[in-house]
């Protein structure tokens, strides 16, 4: 307590530095607040000021509780990505101009390869729009008057979109009733082929919108864009609801190619694979013969002792009704008895694409849910999916889950903060 | 999905394709109209399924595939032990026995029926995958040599003296030996069961003494010898190998033919999962039961025949798809027993399968509603692969 104040109250700046420093993205205003704070403190109260320091910074922490990045920052971090996207391609050896977003992915998993099983604490480097929240500018001017007319509404821009949807349906109900009245109007109805598409889930709306919705609200809005699509409608109205609109991609339909082999003696017989888990099976089904299944050389009765791998085998020719009316020699390798029945399966029912009408395979593909099984547990899903009930496996490529990683969008907001621009590269080089 | 598949098929007649489908397509109005008035097709099958011929002497080729009764009192008489667990439960169930008539028990029979009794007892050996109907078919030829009047000598699972036996006695006969007073008293106490009538007719040809008191006399009744075996338990194994080696010596008189069925005959030359106190392996021979056994079935006698079953089911330190004759007597037991003849039993031909299925039905095992539609029997076959344990195991689940 006797020691010289100035050194003292360097630590106690040092220490409150360390306590500062946990929190990368702090104003500098902060530090130089609490700063100001230590020197007025005297030698005598050195050990209280240690405690202000500790409550400044709470206080400061309750007093920042909303981080709004200014809209200079994010420009700055924009030009920073940019200048720092063009070092990268000048590192990698390529050319800055042509240097896309998964180039600089695949730069950055190169210079920071990392070990951690969770992709999003990797380190990335993207566009500082994908990396902070997107934030509402300031919506009132200096005197204090908003911009927007339904500022006070408390969503000006959901009920703003929602007045534009209404003012377009109102817009083509008019333009019906002119072409009634002129007897122009005809009476077909084309009806889009919305079977690719969705709506929007509520959260992709927010997002949009930057604000919070409820779900009556959202179920409105829904609401509202199908009105507008029962009406006859013309090319903009059309690209307004479209906007809101996005589209399915149907998997499985995607990897299925059939194609068909005939062989020496001239059996007709397909060829194709599957796998489970970390099984490999090869499956080679002939088209005419007598049921007989033989598994890596040895018969399936004697492969497979347990009943209910005979019954992932027997699934695909069940289905379809062909029980006694196809030979199959197969391969497998890898996996337990499990996967390797599972991956049996699926290289049959792929091979028995080959041999089987364009609508069963679609039939195949969909499951059908009806379908009672003798003493499965599974309830059906389609054939190329996996087991159900079981999770899929990871390097499972014919998927056909269509359910399964529909919705990402938290990738948007990551958890770190590791910041886009190169500034540590930068230190580094000097 | 039967009706759906039956409405498909139909639509599917119109299209062109592999004549295949027009055959499938042709059939499906028939075999809705079979479904449709359900009574029509019950007197093929019952022909197909049962037999009323029950003495398996005259089972001959067009009772294949048939089931034959037998009535419960031959049952109890003939096979005190001997038939598998499953079976024993079936028969309860169903509150009859019915063996399904078979190729390989044909053959067997056919032969049987023509041994020349001068000559020395020829071996079969019935081999087969598992759950084919080994143990089934040996019951089989043992009701008929029953039915014939034979003396049956019936070891029911070898495997069972081979493994798991508690109490070990050191054999008073030669110190070698080890004895296995339970299992040696149990198989006794069958055998007389089995064959109560010859037990007073055979007279056994030496003196045996037991202990200081007790003794029998020589051209006492074997019967006397399977009491002493039975009551005094410490001998029981002795009394085993007498049987054994009085009935080899008298079967070649002629008074009677002697059967020895043995099942799981591989447990004879292979290993053994018993220790000794000192936690050495005992080796087959060691075993007094089996180094009696072994001199059984060599061909050194005449005057009946020998019929073995190999069996995996049971078998110690043997792989689960072995089942050739090689593989599980290893060169040991293959070259003591040959030369033989082998019979392959195999799976069931579609006509023994669909008898079996018409079997089930009969006695209303069967309760699933697809079951005697033609998709669940196409279902029962590829799980099953005919397999008729693999069968009826599936069946007890439906």
């Amino acid at each position: 307590m006797a020691a010289p104040c100035v050194s003292c109250g360097k630590a106690v700046s040092y220490r409150f530095f360390l306590g500062a420093r946990v929190s990368l993205a702090r104003e500098q205003g902060l530090w130089k607040a609490a700063a100001a704070e230590v020197q007025t403190g005297t030698a005598s109260q050195i050990l209280r000021l240690r405690h202000t320091t500790v409550v400044s910074t709470k206080k400061n922490i309750a007093a920042l509780r909303r981080e709004t990045y200014t809209l200079d920052f994010i420009k700055k971090q924009i030009e920073e990505f940019n200048i720092g996207k063009r070092h990268l391609a000048n590192m990698m050896g390529e050319d800055p101009e042509t240097f896309t977003q998964e180039d600089i992915d695949r730069a950055i998993a190169y210079l920071f390869p990392s070990g951690l099983f969770e992709k999003r604490a990797r380190p990335i480097m993207k566009h500082p729009e994908q990396i902070f929240p997107k934030q509402r500018a300031i919506q009132w001017g200096e005197d204090g008057r908003p911009f927007h007319f339904l500022f006070y509404t408390g969503k000006p821009s959901y009920y703003s979109l929602m007045h534009e949807a209404y003012g377009k349906i109102l817009d083509v109900e008019k333009h019906q009733n002119q072409l009634r009245a002129q007897g122009l109007f005809s009476e077909k109805t084309k009806t889009k082929d919305l079977i690719g598409s969705r709506w929007l889930i509520k959260e992709e709306l927010e997002e949009i919108l930057v604000e919070k919705l409820s779900d009556q609200d959202y179920a409105q809005f829904i609401r509202l864009l199908e009105r507008l699509l029962t009406l006859q409608r013309g090319g903009a109205e059309e690209e307004f609801v479209q906007r809101f609109r996005r589209s399915v991609t149907i998997q499985s339909k995607k990897q299925l190619i059939e194609p068909v082999q005939y062989d020496e003696q001239g059996m007709a017989f397909s060829r194709s694979e599957g796998r489970r888990k970390s099984a490999e099976a090869e499956a080679v089904v002939y088209a005419h013969g007598s049921g007989r299944v033989s598994v890596n050389g040895t018969d399936y009765l004697l492969y497979f002792p347990v009943t209910q791998d005979r019954e992932q085998l027997m699934f695909p020719f069940h289905f379809l009704d062909r029980l006694g009316k196809h030979d199959v020699a197969c391969t497998v390798s890898g996996g337990g008895r499990a996967a390797q029945a599972g991956a049996i399966r699926l290289a049959v029912a792929r091979a028995l694409c080959t041999l089987v009408t364009e609508e069963e395979v679609e039939w195949m593909r969909q499951g059908s849910p009806g379908q009672e099984f003798q003493q499965g547990t599974e309830g059906m899903t389609s054939l190329f999916s996996p087991m159900s009930g079981m999770p899929a496996g990871k390097t499972h490529s014919a998927g056909g889950d269509s359910k399964a990683g529909l919705w990402n969008h938290l990738e948007a907001f990551s958890f770190t903060h590791l910041v886009p621009g190169l500034s540590c590269l930068k230190g580094w080089d000097c | 999905t039967m009706l759906k598949g039956m409405t498909r098929l139909i639509s599917r007649v119109h299209k062109l394709d592999a004549g295949h489908f027009l055959h499938t397509g042709s059939q499906a109005p028939q075999n809705l109209a079979a479904h449709l008035d359900n009574q029509v097709p019950v007197e093929s099958p019952r022909a197909v399924s049962r037999t009323s011929e029950s003495d398996p002497a005259k089972h001959g080729e067009q009772h294949e595939g048939q089931h034959y009764n037998i009535p419960l009192q031959d049952l109890k008489a003939v096979f005190p032990h001997g038939l598998p667990p499953r079976f024993v439960m079936q028969v309860k169930t169903f509150n009859e026995a019915c063996l399904m008539v078979r190729k390989p028990a044909l053959e067997l029979l056919h032969y049987l029926k023509n041994t020349n009794f001068a000559h020395p007892a020829v071996r079969y050996v019935l081999y087969g995958e598992k759950g084919t109907g080994k143990t089934l078919s040996l019951c089989h030829i043992i009701h008929f040599c029953a039915k014939q009047d034979w003396l049956i000598l019936h070891i029911p699972d070898a495997h069972l003296w081979v493994k798991n036996c508690r109490n070990l006695l050191q054999s008073t006969y030669n110190k070698q030996r080890l004895d296995q007073p339970l299992e040696a008293s149990i198989w006794l106490k069958n055998f007389k069961t089995a064959n109560e009538r010859f037990l007073s007719q055979i007279k056994v040809q030496e003196k045996y003494v037991w202990n200081k008191r007790e003794s029998t006399e020589k051209g006492s009744p074997l019967g006397e010898v399977v009491e002493q075996g039975i009551t005094r338990v410490r001998n029981a194994t002795d009394a085993v190998g007498i049987v054994l080696k009085e009935l080899k010596r008298q079967s070649s008189s002629g008074i009677f033919h002697l059967l020895v069925a043995v099942d799981g005959v591989n447990a004879l030359w292979g290993r053994t999962t018993l220790k000794r106190e000192d936690k050495s392996p005992i080796a087959p021979e060691e075993l007094a039961l089996i180094y009696n056994l072994r001199k059984m079935v060599k061909n050194d006698w005449h005057g009946g025949a020998i019929v073995l079953t190999l069996s995996q089911t049971g078998s110690v330190f043997k792989p689960r798809k072995a089942f050739l004759p090689q593989e599980l007597l290893g060169k040991e037991g293959f070259d003591t027993l040959d030369p033989f003849i082998p019979i392959l039993v195999s799976n069931y031909n579609p006509k023994e399968f669909e008898s079996c299925i018409q079997y089930y039905l009969e006695n209303n095992w069967l309760q699933h509603e697809k079951a005697h539609t033609e998709d669940g029997k196409k279902e029962l076959l590829f799980l099953s692969n005919t397999n008729p344990g693999q069968l009826e195991r599936l069946c007890a689940y439906l």
